[in-house]
């Protein structure tokens, strides 16, 4: 390595003061410099940083958009999601190998272009969606792509820039297609952070706690009580940490806040820092919206410029808070807290061991308050409008409104932010789902329905979610995407126990069993005990709930498995001739049997 | 009245679960007047003479014959009862299983270090290779399983005692072993 790489990388470890917890600014850093984390810069950042160099390999190796090998000058990610899926992407996929000449995993020789497959990138309403040199294009048809293709290996960027110059230059269409009185009414900027100055940190969460707001991330914990917990936390400094790497295949709320009402969402986290005695609020913005980071820098140093962030916000004198945005790097299980907290540590996104909880030990060990987007949103609306006026919205244990990213096959997809307790039949009307079979509730960690479920209501009393409904319209085929989800998070699974990363792969081997019509009984009995154990015995929130599309399926939906069983006892998994195929073609005989099997 | 007969195979493993068999010591003895061994590599009859009562399968599958012989037992045999690592798991010999079969053999035989003029031996008698090496309840049905490797002799006297009464086989906690 040269030296002047050397005293580049050496450079951006200094512009992060050397802390260690930076380490996923400087990989990201070094590799928009080089292309890629080569192990020669590892061993320079980690010599900066007076750490082993394993510990920048280990994280480094964790995520999907760093890289230790060089990849091509653009690197083409398509967007794999059910969702995406669905809407014809493997053609769009096709067109791409033909177009680069490589298949999807390769780099072409010229090293001008890498083609991939990553994970849900939050554009399910507009799928099949791709990042281009992290550029998000959407609608893709496989008549865009030789143009693309072209376009990259003359040099020239993806996507259009857009016309104000102030939005993102990436071709999103918004989709906010039902704005509600909570999140999505008018903002007046500065109303939430005054109305909070009047209060004394106490009464701030008195109030959370009075309007009955409960997380939207899908577990519902009560907000106030969470902060009350971590204002008692004793610690040398309490973090607020916004949790906005939505990865929840069908999730794309929080790209609708981000781009429509990103200051709501800062006045919520100032708030939460004035309750729980904050100075510094973290971001953690999933690396697929790395559109939005220069636009959302923007409305940061607006908001310092009109003192709503910085020194004595609002008048409040002593009141010191700041907002840093952490750029995520492509990793599902980092929307679960504890995850989200070693990434932003600079470590690989593994989940801890709770407790201790991250209201008393979360961030650099301190007590930190992990909420959503949306309930930060909340936040600053109750404090605008009053607990009342909150409360007065919704149902009794479910107050307020939800944002649904709906997606799948309904003639409106987008987000819309309903009142809690709507009827999931009136939401198909609502998005023009005339012919569902099924829909997938909270994404597939949450619960697949059938028609007769239709009548139940969105809130924690009932169906619980994070934002994301999924439709399947009568001629999909529901095992099908059964495997696709368990092949998600196979995917996603940080390998860390045994039940999720060895279970999935199981559960992925049966139903393809059964997807092939060799399954049986046995092999459903052996689905659902598999699926309860991952649930019972794994560490996280992903393994706990990486069994649900195979569990919820089975319970609410057993037909579709029992229509494809063998009557038979017993069907091996093993097929003699594939088991076989390898072995003859190296021998170049055929197998002699001894006797009649 | 004829004594049950018991058969046992060794196929993808080390021998070590026949060797723990071997190890209820003077046990042996008593089994002996329990039972008659048909098919074994311990008397060496190499073919099924008629119904088993309990077949014992030890070691992975991981060629044509070792399928064979799978089959066979699981045609002869009332009640199969699979032992050890490798029959439960593929064990130590499915370490393989995450190369392609190819690179296998050219490893062991054409590009290995200690290997001159090498050749891959293709002798017909030489059964064919699986392409992974199976855990045996994925390629018959399985009626009861003895983990460890191997399995302590406690473990194989307390099945084969339970099954022979007719009872159902339990394995104390002080034989019940994953290693």
């Amino acid at each position: 390595m040269s030296q002047t790489q050397k005293s580049v990388i050496a450079g951006i470890v200094k512009k992060y003061n050397k802390a260690r917890h930076r380490l996923m600014d400087i990989a990201r850093d070094v590799q928009a410099q080089y292309g890629c984390i080569s192990d020669e810069s590892a061993k320079t950042i980690a010599d900066e940083l007076g750490i082993p160099f394993v510990e920048v390999i280990d994280m480094v190796s964790f995520y999907y958009f760093l890289s230790r090998e060089q990849k091509g000058k653009s690197v083409i990610r398509l967007s794999d999601s059910v969702v995406d899926r669905m809407s014809g992407n493997r053609e769009v996929a096709k067109a791409f190998e033909k177009a680069a000449g490589i298949p999807f995993g390769g780099t072409t020789a010229d090293g001008a272009i890498t083609l991939e497959y990553t994970s849900d990138i939050g554009m399910c309403d507009q799928a099949p969606a791709a990042l281009v040199n992290g550029m998000v294009m959407t609608k893709l048809c496989p008549e865009d792509v030789p143009r693309i293709v072209d376009g990259l290996k003359k040099g020239k960027p993806p996507g259009e820039k857009a016309k104000d110059g102030v939005r993102p230059d990436a071709r999103v269409d918004l989709n906010l297609i039902q704005p509600g009185e909570v999140i999505f009414s008018p903002v007046e900027r500065g109303a939430a952070v005054r109305a909070m100055a009047n209060l004394s940190p106490e009464e701030v969460i008195d109030t959370v706690t009075k309007s009955g707001l409960r997380g939207r991330g899908g577990a519902g914990f009560p907000t106030g009580m969470k902060w009350s917990f971590c204002r008692k936390a004793k610690g040398e400094q309490h973090y607020v940490i916004c949790n906005a790497d939505e990865g929840e295949p069908g999730t794309f709320k929080d790209r609708v806040v981000l781009t429509e009402v990103p200051d709501l969402l800062f006045a919520g986290m100032t708030i939460a820092g004035y309750a729980i005695g904050a100075a510094e609020g973290v971001l953690y913005l999933r690396g697929e919206y790395g559109y939005l980071l220069s636009y959302l820098e923007q409305v940061l140093a607006r908001r310092r410029h009109l003192g709503l962030l910085g020194e004595n916000i609002a008048g409040k004198e002593g009141f010191d808070f700041d907002i840093r945005i952490q750029m995520g790097a492509g990793a599902y299980v980092c929307g679960e807290e504890s995850s989200l907290i070693e990434s932003l540590e600079g470590k690989r996104g593994a989940p801890r061991d709770r407790p201790p909880y991250p209201v008393t030990k979360g961030y650099m060990n301190q007590p930190s308050a992990v909420n959503n987007v949306e309930t930060l949103c909340c936040v600053a609306r109750i404090l605008e409008k009053g607990a009342d006026w909150f409360k007065a919205i919704g149902t009794k244990d479910s107050t307020g409104t939800k944002l649904l990213s709906v997606s799948g096959d309904c003639k409106r997809p987008g987000v819309y932010e309903v009142e809690f307790g709507l009827l999931v039949d009136e939401l198909l009307d609502l998005v023009g789902a005339d012919d569902a079979q099924a829909v997938q509730i909270g994404g597939p960690s949450g619960s697949c329905i059938a028609p007769k479920d239709f009548g139940r209501k969105i809130c924690f009393e009932d169906l619980p979610t994070g934002g994301s409904v999924i439709v399947f319209g009568k001629n999909r085929d529901m095992l099908e995407i059964v495997r696709e989800f368990t092949e998600f998070f196979i995917e996603e699974s940080c390998g860390w126990c045994a039940p999720c990363r060895v279970g999935t792969t199981l559960l992925k081997l049966m139903l393809e069993k059964v997807i092939e019509g060799r399954g049986t009984k046995a092999d459903l009995a052996d689905l659902e005990n598999i699926g309860e154990t991952i649930k019972a015995m794994s560490r996280c929130g992903l393994g706990q709930t990486a069994a649900n599309p195979v569990l919820t399926t089975l319970k609410n939906m057993p037909e579709i498995y029992r229509a494809r069983l063998k009557a038979e006892e017993f069907v091996p998994p093993f097929q003699i001739d594939k088991a076989l195929a390898d072995g003859i073609a190296i021998a170049g005989r055929e197998p002699v049997w001894e006797e009649e099997l | 009245m004829a004594k049950p007969k018991v058969a046992t195979t060794h196929m993808a493993g080390c021998f070590g679960c026949h060797m723990s068999l071997l190890d209820i010591d003077e046990r042996l003895v008593q089994l002996i007047e329990l039972v008659d061994f048909d098919k074994s590599p311990i008397d060496d009859i190499k073919r099924f003479t008629g119904p088993v009562d309990v077949g014992i399968i030890e070691g992975g599958c991981s060629s044509q014959e070792n399928y064979e012989v799978l089959k066979m037992f699981r045609k002869h045999c009332k009640v199969l009862v699979a032992v050890g690592e490798c029959a439960l798991t593929g064990g130590i010999p499915a370490m393989r299983n995450t190369v392609p079969l190819k690179e296998c053999m050219e490893e062991a035989y054409l590009k290995g270090p200690s290997v001159v003029d090498g050749v891959i031996p293709n002798d017909p008698d030489i059964p064919l290779m699986l392409d992974k090496v199976y855990p045996v309840h994925e390629v018959v049905k399985i009626d009861y399983f003895i983990p460890g490797c191997p399995p302590p002799a406690d473990a194989f006297w307390q099945v084969l005692t339970a099954l022979l009464a007719g009872k159902e086989p339990v394995i104390t906690y002080e034989a019940l072993k994953y290693d």
